[in-house]
């Protein structure tokens, strides 16, 4: 395969990409670098291998209110914006209706949109309702930047799944119900994991909605954000950071890993639909 | 990873053509009695705040007070003075290079994963799209640490001896903004450009090849024609966003690189002027569809002049 | 027909919209009988069969199965169970619980549940496979999985739903024989839909050709072919040589025709049909028209030139120019006897029965 549609530069690509790929990591991988140095500045030589700024954060209360904070922000996001996700990934893949680009369109919009206006606009919304800014403001916001996310991931989940299994399982005697509990639910359940756990995971790095909608209760990037103005605490906001990196990356590998797993099950149902 | 443009929901071809009568009709019902919780929550959520923005700002706030008048005065701040006019226009040059520079830097990449990625393919795309799923606060952060005063670029230089004291013009202006953007954003445009390719029908570039074209003929009079859409959808992506970015300014923009959605947060903070922050993110918004417009249709008619 | 009918369909008609789908319908299905739907994609007849098993709803007419109607009957409710398409295996369960499925509902003890699950799987010869999953069986098993899990639940009626389509010629011609010997071993009513004239000869009882969503001949696969009401169901199973003959006699059953160069002949008139100024439309299958070879003779013989020539490896088709005929003839002639090495050009001599002559309906 390889070669057969290359334009000439074929021989300078793989390097182009490994060139690339050392661009996108080599930032990212420097904050656990850094989180690791025994100094307080971010120079190099490096000064020395140390765990004092992580040891540093156990006893940062602020920090674990902001943790907490996060982890209630994101479990809410999360299972809000799968229920949500579910609901329209299911109209728009079984049913026919009209409206449906326009209704995909709207919940999708927030990608195309500059998220200090998505921010703003909450903002003034909800101040006007009367609602104080707390922690339930922001879920209400992130719920939004998270819906076309959790409804990319279950689209592709109900799309893959053949309405003939449902009419199979009617054909055998089973109800209504009982279908949706044996045959649709654990067949779409990988992809609601996925959701659930991309949805999590986008909330717990969204910073904008939550600096604009939380009250006096800060998530972790708000936290940090809150630290980056004292160069001191920058290495101790390195190590959290890297904490959250390292998080991410296992909970979006591990989606990724069970969306995979149950596509391919999907898959082999046969050449002969869609 | 999940696709996020290209949402296919059309159904398979051997079903009934549409039809007016009582089943189907309740099948329509049902289709948007289920879809109703989530776009109603989108339109209370996202459509109605954006229209209530749009009105207030034809308003006026006096302090805590808002008056209701219809009024231009925002526009005529928010157009008029050169603070706001200069910060708008360094935000779309800035936007606009910074999707210009990401789709032109990406599109090898996604062309690579389509055409050589083999069996690995979907390996490739999540190694490509894992860093972008990071928090973006954090990726801005290791920016300023890679091109600060002290920073990783600075004392690597300095250790190879390419200079001999650190750059100071590094971090801090419109550069650092653009590069660290272009970071970003980097790994989000390759997946509209790949899922695009994937679908260019692969015995097309043989049969060009078949009709004489060389491969880079072929490549230029098919594949890139055909990925168009995915090119397009990859620049809206990437340049809308970044025209309102806030945290990449704010860090690592210094006095150069100041974006307008600094002063947009100012008008909902202390500056407490509600309308005029309204006022900026219309004009932004309005400003920025039509320039987008503009390049897409640039970019298509170019595209057609190759053919 | 005698006692009453399995299947007992009448004057269904399906509108979607405008589109009309089914053309009043109305059949009669035998217990215990292998019976088909033929016809081209678009048809009607998976319409047809989706309406036997619920998942489509006539816009009129009746539907009864075993003396009850079934209008209005969800169908989990219904004594039928479908073989689709594409199969529809579950992809979350294994083989063997796929076939127990549907058993589950009737709280059957383990022992017993078991057992049913192992005789299906050896019903269709996958007892050792119970623990794979779908994306681990090729196309052919998972058809039988599809088999059996239907069968275990001992409906009157089982629908297939064109089950051999996606599978390859040998691997399809092997699952036909099969599925006849299953049908005779388990006697009950088959249904199945198919756009495979071959498949619906080999296997059928009867066979009903449908057209757009009209039945348009229901007879056995014999009567079918041989003697086909219409030029349309002529055709499309296997080729048929058409001319038009002058009808000189007419009676209720039977029409007397004088045809060019085939002589007068006696056949059966067709249903339906009607004499169009005085003509008939009179037909005889290719493989009817024997080669003479050498001095061999027949009292009823037609002579012409070969015009063309196509091998087949079993057979060879020869397009004989017959002086008199509107079009020249098609024959199928077994390369037993070296058809195939007729040079195009020589005349040949056909010999033909005329019990093989078939008036059709246009």
């Amino acid at each position: 395969m390889s070669g057969r549609h290359g334009i000439p530069k074929s021989r300078w690509l793989p390097a182009y990409v490994g060139l690339y790929l050392l661009f996108l990591y080599f930032p990212i991988l420097l904050l656990p670098i850094f989180s690791f140095n025994n100094a307080s500045t971010t120079t190099f030589p490096l000064a020395g291998f140390t765990t004092k700024w992580y040891a540093s954060l156990w006893g940062n209360s602020a920090m674990l209110e902001a943790a907490r904070n996060s982890l209630i922000v994101g479990i809410s996001v999360a299972i809000l914006s799968t229920i949500l996700g579910i609901c329209a990934a299911r109209a728009l893949t079984r049913y026919r209706f009209r409206g449906k680009k326009p209704a995909t369109g709207l919940i999708m919009a927030p990608l195309f949109l500059p998220e200090i206006i998505v921010a703003v606009s909450l903002l003034m919304v909800l101040l006007q309702l009367g609602l104080e800014l707390s922690l339930v403001t922001v879920i209400l916001g992130q719920v939004i930047f998270c819906l076309p996310y959790a409804m990319s991931v279950l689209i592709s989940g109900f799309d893959g799944f053949d309405r003939s299994l449902e009419e199979a399982s009617l054909d055998l005697g089973e109800t209504a119900i009982g279908t949706f509990r044996r045959v649709t639910l654990p067949v779409v359940a990988p992809a609601i994991v996925s959701s659930l756990l991309v949805s999590f995971t986008v909330s717990l790095d969204e910073f904008i909605l939550a600096f604009f909608l939380s009250g006096t209760e800060p998530t972790l990037p708000v936290y940090i954000w809150g630290q980056l103005r004292f160069a001191a605490k920058l290495p101790g906001v390195l190590a959290l950071g890297s904490l959250m990196l390292l998080i991410s990356i296992l909970l979006l590998t591990l989606s990724e890993i069970i969306r995979r797993r149950a596509e391919h099950r999907l898959r082999a149902q046969g050449a002969h639909h869609a | 990873m999940a696709v996020l443009p290209g949402i296919e929901v059309e159904h398979r071809p051997s079903d009934p053509p549409k039809s007016r009568t009582r089943w189907i009709a309740s099948e329509e019902a049902s289709g948007l009695a289920l879809i109703s919780p989530t776009l109603l929550y989108a339109l209370a959520l996202l459509f109605l705040p954006v229209l209530i923005v749009i009105a207030y700002s034809f308003w006026t706030q006096d302090y805590l007070t808002i008056d209701r008048t219809f009024t231009l005065e925002n526009y005529r701040t928010a157009l008029g003075e050169p603070i706001y006019q200069d910060l708008l226009v360094r935000s779309l040059v800035i936007s606009l290079v910074v999707s210009l520079v990401t789709v032109t830097v990406s599109y090898p990449i996604a062309w690579f994963i389509s055409f050589h990625g083999g069996v690995h393919k979907n390996l490739w795309l999540f190694l490509i799209t894992v860093p972008c799923w990071t928090s973006y606060l954090l990726r801005v952060m290791s920016w300023k640490v890679i091109l600060g005063y002290g920073g990783v670029m600075n004392t690597g230089l300095l250790s190879i001896g390419l200079i001999d004291k650190p750059l100071t013009t590094l971090l801090y202006n419109s550069n650092a903004v653009v590069i660290t953007l272009v970071h970003s954003w980097a790994a989000f445009a390759i997946l509209p450009i790949y899922v695009s390719l994937e679908k260019v029908d692969r015995s097309l570039i043989e049969a060009a090849h078949d009709l004489g074209d060389n491969k880079l003929m072929s490549f230029l009079r098919v594949t890139l024609p055909l990925s168009l859409p995915g090119v397009i959808s990859a620049f809206l992506i990437v340049m809308i966003p970044t025209v309102g970015d806030y945290v990449t300014p704010k860090l690592v923009g210094g006095k150069d690189g100041v974006m307008i959605a600094t002063a947009i947060q100012a008008q909902f903070g202390k500056g407490a002027n509600w309308p005029l922050g309204a006022a900026l993110s219309v004009t932004t918004m309005v400003v920025v569809s039509a320039i987008a417009g503009l390049v897409v249709l640039l970019l298509k008619l170019l595209v057609r002049v190759t053919k | 027909m005698p006692d009453k009918p399995m299947i007992a369909i009448e004057g269904v008609n399906k509108f979607y919209g405008i589109y009309k789908a089914l053309d009043n319908v109305s059949l009669d299905i035998a217990a215990g009988e292998f019976f088909s739907l033929l016809g081209p994609s678009g048809c009607g007849k998976t319409t047809l069969l989706r309406s036997i098993a619920g998942f489509d709803t006539p816009t009129e007419g009746d539907i009864r199965i075993d003396g009850q109607s079934v209008i209005g009957v969800p169908p989990n409710h219904r004594p039928t169970n479908m073989v689709f398409q594409n199969y529809a295996i579950f992809p979350h369960l294994n083989v063997e619980e796929n076939v127990a499925y549907g058993l589950k509902r009737l709280k059957l003890d383990a022992t017993e549940e078991r057992r049913r699950v192992a005789a299906a799987l050896e019903q269709v010869r996958l007892g050792h496979l119970g623990k794979r999953r779908a994306h681990e069986l090729s196309g052919g098993q998972r058809q039988r999985v599809a088999l059996a899990r239907a069968l275990v639940m001992r409906p009157k009626v089982l629908l297939l739903d064109e089950p051999l389509s996606a599978l390859d010629k040998k691997l399809r011609e092997e699952m036909q024989v099969e599925l006849r010997t299953l049908q005779r071993a388990v006697g009950i009513t088959f249904i199945l839909v198919t756009h495979d004239q071959y498949e619906a000869l080999a296997l059928s009882d009867r066979i009903a050709v449908m057209f757009g969503g009209r039945i348009a001949q229901v007879a056995t696969p014999k009567e079918i072919y041989q003697r086909p009401n219409t030029r349309q169901v002529a055709d499309f199973l296997g080729g048929m040589n058409f001319m038009k003959a002058r009808v000189t006699n007419e009676t209720a059953t039977r029409i007397s025709v004088e045809t060019p160069r085939f002589g007068g002949v006696t056949v059966d008139k067709p249903l339906g049909f009607i004499a169009r100024n005085g003509a008939a439309t009179i037909g005889i299958r290719p493989e009817r028209l024997r080669v003479l070879w050498d001095d061999a003779r027949s009292d009823f013989e037609v002579a012409g030139k070969v015009v063309d020539r196509h091998y087949f490896g079993e057979i060879t088709h020869l397009i004989v120019d017959i002086p008199g005929l509107e079009q020249p003839l098609s024959v199928s002639e077994t390369n037993n006897f070296g058809a195939d090495d007729i040079p195009v050009g020589d005349t040949v001599r056909l010999a033909y029965d005329p019990d093989a002559l078939v008036a059709v309906a246009d």
